[in-house]
């Protein structure tokens, strides 16, 4: 159960991933979250795979996994077979479309037993750029006095499968289950339906989760809250943009032409990775600081013209990174207008690929095939992240 | 696509002697035409700069003749509006010349040039998602790349990307899009009123797509390992399926699957074709990457066994739907449920022990209704997971006149995208004035009443009970028996709404 991360991931251990998290809250926010009683995760979708950067006690008592087990890891990862996948879709598009969601759902754990929770999950908010900054989400386990098949309960009742029948009869009684329940009926339930008072819980804990967090953010001088109060800035991206950007594992950036002088306003790991610097490095900064004494200006003046006639091009290209050695590299870059779902060009994208790297493999697709699947996947992520939703 | 990449450590300037970079668009590392030409070529073409929404290349000739009376009902004459899947579609229907159309198709004149990467999908499914994040995926990295690289070329007749998109304000959340330039006004080829007809050599269909057209050959494999060859010539013997362009894109990598291509399938369902449908949409490791498939007489185009797939990465509505489990178990898990709160009636397959298990049950439900001259819809979503299928009577509304009139002056049809909430106008006005309520009246009237709706689930369930009957060689006579008559009395008693079956 470890996690494939590509090797370009700069947050290969549990400390460093944490260690985002810490950044952007005051000391002591780990042990003050650690002192709530309830089952909660924080998730940071700026980081790809829209990891967990924090679980709490509650989460991993209730789950049977150990904090390095967890930190890392996509919420997925407790979903199992039988998991409803239409409560796994409203999940994911509450995610998109960063707003709150409460939904009940199957999840799994560590033993592999399954089990019914409410989930909780809200966005947070980046008070003065209005951008999403962590996903807080609630798990309320359910006791399922309460079952629910489509319109009633009775109609489980037929059917020659024994396993129904059984639980025909707990239903008719309208009992509350015993607690030595066959965990096996769990996972036939198309349905768990919550109690009221534990949706009332579900909301509390999310409460107090949620003022820990503004109060840690208040301290640290950039404060969080559970509302948006401000539009998010044109050079900050969708959070839901960014997690299917993530998913990319290629070197990539994509630039704004609409921002004086074009900046980064995202860059992949694996960009980082090959270039050398930080992420803070780069983002807001014109890609002229890959270019040094030996590149080509006419290279980079071809590359300004088609830019400014918004086509694509491919050229190679002499940069210097920031590696430790500080050595050039032959830049196999391509570059492509990307637009959104108006029909207007929203970014560029640039594509790197190490000339001297290429996988001669015969067994793999062709680079140039791979380095073309990168700006495709950004114009599906672009197009559809600009749709207005309601 | 052979060829290598020919920039190696050389600098710019060497490889491309006198010619200026500004007038390069693409550098393509393609098969075996140089370099050169492939520049000008690229040039002329002039791709990702354009002014209009969208502008459309020019025609390629002439139509080809079409068979029937055209005053006969059963032809949809400037109703239906259908669209150029392939580039030589229009083109005077060439067949018979053996010796080398000039073309690269797919016949006899050509196919042996033909080289494709192929993949094979794994045969042992994903036991899950587990902790593993998943990188860009090989089948996604090939659609992705293939079809980006075919973009960049200008294969296709408009630049989607310039199609401006928005979501339907209401509660189902269509998505509607402007695209002038998707459709032809020409009817329909053959005619509408038959799900099943023999195939016609003589029509367009894709053994006379031109190869650049082509992006790999897919095939379901039987280790536990994809396994990938970039470059595999296409041997008739094997049966190859192919991925290939629609050139008339509705959405980025908008790809049709066409199963057995040189055995030249007529459009009908079949079990194996399902299966490779279903190993496409799980290979993407994408929930946004659908497969869909219409019937005859619900708006495919060509008399070609093919499904579609784009990538859109939003939720349809028809995914969004609630659903409630109907009362037939099934004894490979398969779960079956009926839609509540569309506007259009359908089943949602899903489950299943394996994704055999799962493809066949909805497999033996489409040939049932093929059997029945019921025309019908599928959209695979979910990576394979959830399978929608939705019979519609559109086509039969419209020849007899009982289509709502709005509805049919904006000469939308009711193929699986549109069923699925997604639509694809192509008129400003419609656009523009696109409201909920119209696309919602254009499902509802391709939808079957409550009582055919019954009707036709009655004869998928018993299809489908009497397949396992067979595959389990079970004698079941005297329960078969009475489940008959009870489904017999039921049907003319208008009984309960959901059938009750009781299976061994």
């Amino acid at each position: 159960m470890s996690i494939t991360q590509s090797s370009a991931s700069l947050f290969s251990t549990t400390e460093e991933k944490e260690g985002t998290f810490n950044a952007r809250y005051s000391l002591w926010i780990k042990e003050a979250l650690d002192e709530l009683p309830h089952s909660f995760t924080i998730t940071d979708p700026f980081i790809s795979g829209h990891p967990i950067v924090f679980a709490s006690p509650g989460f991993l008592k209730m789950t049977g996994y150990s904090r390095e087990e967890v930190i890392g890891r996509n919420g997925r990862a407790f979903q199992g077979p039988k998991t409803n996948r239409r409560s796994i879709m409203e999940i994911r598009e509450a995610i998109r479309e960063e707003r709150p969601v409460q939904v009940s759902i199957l999840n799994y754990r560590k033993s592999g037993s399954p089990f019914w929770m409410l989930f909780h999950m809200i966005p947070v908010f980046g008070n003065d750029d209005g951008r999403v900054i962590h996903f807080v989400a609630v798990q309320v386990p359910i006791s399922g006095q309460k079952m629910r098949n489509g319109s009633g309960c009775s109609e489980m009742v037929f059917g020659s499968c024994r396993r129904e029948v059984c639980l025909g009869s707990f239903v008719h009684q309208e009992r509350a289950l015993p607690v030595e329940c066959d965990e096996q009926e769990l996972e036939n339930w198309e349905h768990c339906e919550a109690s009221e008072s534990e949706k009332l819980k579900s909301a509390e804990a999310v409460g107090s989760v949620l003022s820990v967090l503004t109060r840690y953010s208040e301290f640290a001088g950039r404060l969080v809250c559970g509302k948006r109060n401000c539009l998010r800035g044109a050079d900050c991206l969708s959070s839901s943009l960014v997690i299917s950007l993530g998913r990319i594992k290629q070197s990539f950036v994509l630039t704004n032409p609409c921002l004086p002088d074009m900046p980064i306003v995202y860059a992949s790991d694996a960009f980082l990775t090959l270039t050398g610097y930080k992420r803070h490095e780069v983002l807001g900064q014109n890609c002229r600081f890959l270019s040094g004494v030996d590149t080509d200006s006419s290279v980079l003046y071809e590359m300004k013209e088609c830019i400014l006639k918004g086509q694509p091009c491919t050229v190679q290209i002499l940069n210097y990174s920031n590696r430790k050695d500080k050595s050039t590299f032959w830049n196999l870059l391509h570059i492509s207008p990307v637009r959104n779902a108006s029909g207007k060009t929203a970014y560029f994208v640039g594509v790197q690929m190490e000339a001297s790297c290429k996988d001669i493999e015969s067994k793999e697709l062709r680079p140039e095939t791979r380095q073309l699947s990168v700006v495709g996947a950004v114009r599906v992520a672009v197009r559809s992240s600009f749709m207005a939703t309601c | 696509m052979e060829g290598n990449g020919l920039l190696g450590s050389h600098s710019f300037s060497v490889i491309f002697p006198g010619v200026r970079l500004s007038a390069i668009t693409a550098i393509i590392y393609g098969p075996s035409r140089g370099v050169s030409s492939h520049v000008n070529i690229v040039r002329r073409k002039g791709c990702c700069l354009i002014e209009s929404n969208p502008s459309p290349h020019g025609g390629r000739g002439a139509l080809p003749s079409e068979g029937g009376s055209p005053s006969d009902l059963l032809f949809l004459a400037g109703g239906g509006v259908p669209t150029v899947v392939s580039n030589h579609q229009k083109d005077e229907a060439s067949d018979g010349s053996v010796g080398g159309c000039g073309r690269n198709c797919l016949r006899a004149c050509c196919v042996n040039r033909a080289r494709l990467p192929l993949y094979v999908c794994k045969k042992v499914e994903d036991s899950g998602e587990k902790a593993r994040e998943p990188p860009v995926a090989f089948l996604e990295s090939l659609v992705l790349g293939e079809w980006e690289d075919r973009y960049q070329r200008g294969l296709f007749r408009y630049d989607l990307t310039a199609c401006v998109t928005k979501v339907i304000p209401g509660k189902y959340g269509f998505i509607a899009q402007l695209n002038e330039g998707r459709h032809l006004k020409r009817p329909t080829e053959f005619r509408v009123d038959k799900v099943l007809q023999s195939f016609d050599g003589s029509k367009f269909n894709f053994t006379k797509v031109s190869q650049e057209e082509l992006l790999f050959q897919f095939e379901a494999g039987e280790d536990s390992e994809a396994r990938f060859f970039p470059c595999m010539p296409l041997v008739a013997e094997n049966s190859p399926s192919v991925v290939a362009i629609n050139v008339s894109p509705i959405e980025y990598g908008h790809v049709l699957l066409i199963p057995r291509v040189l055995d030249c399938l007529p459009q009908r369902m079949d079990h194996k074709s399902m299966l490779l449908a279903l190993h496409m949409a799980s290979e993407s490791k994408n929930p946004y990457f659908r497969v869909g498939y219409n019937s005859l007489g619900a708006f495919a185009t060509i008399n070609h066994l093919h499904f579609q797939a784009y990538y859109l990465a939003m939720p349809f509505p028809l995914e969004k739907a609630s659903s409630k489990e109907m009362m037939i178990t099934t004894d490979n898990g398969v779960k079956i449920s009926e839609l509540l709160s569309y506007p259009m009636r359908g089943l949602l397959f899903e489950g299943g022990n394996s994704m055999q298990d799962l493809s066949d049950t909805v497999s033996d439900a489409c040939v049932c209704l093929q059997n029945n001259n019921v025309p019908f819809n599928v959209l695979i979503s979910d990576c394979g997971r959830r399978i929608f299928l939705m019979p519609q009577c559109y086509a039969e509304k419209q020849a007899l006149g009982e289509v709502s009139p709005e509805v049919f002056e904006s000469q939308v049809n009711p193929a699986v995208w549109e069923i699925s909430g997604h639509m694809v106008l192509k008129r400003k006005e419609d656009y523009e004035g696109a409201t909920e309520e119209k696309a919602c009246r254009l499902l509802s009237d391709a939808s079957l009443s409550e009582e055919r709706f019954k009707e036709v689930n009655a004869l998928i369930f018993e299809a489908i009970v009497n397949q396992e009957e067979e595959l389990e060689g079970t004698k079941v006579h005297q329960q078969k028996t009475s489940s008959s008559v009870n489904q017999r009395s039921n049907r003319s008693h208008g009984g309960p709404g959901t059938e009750c079956l009781v299976l061994q």
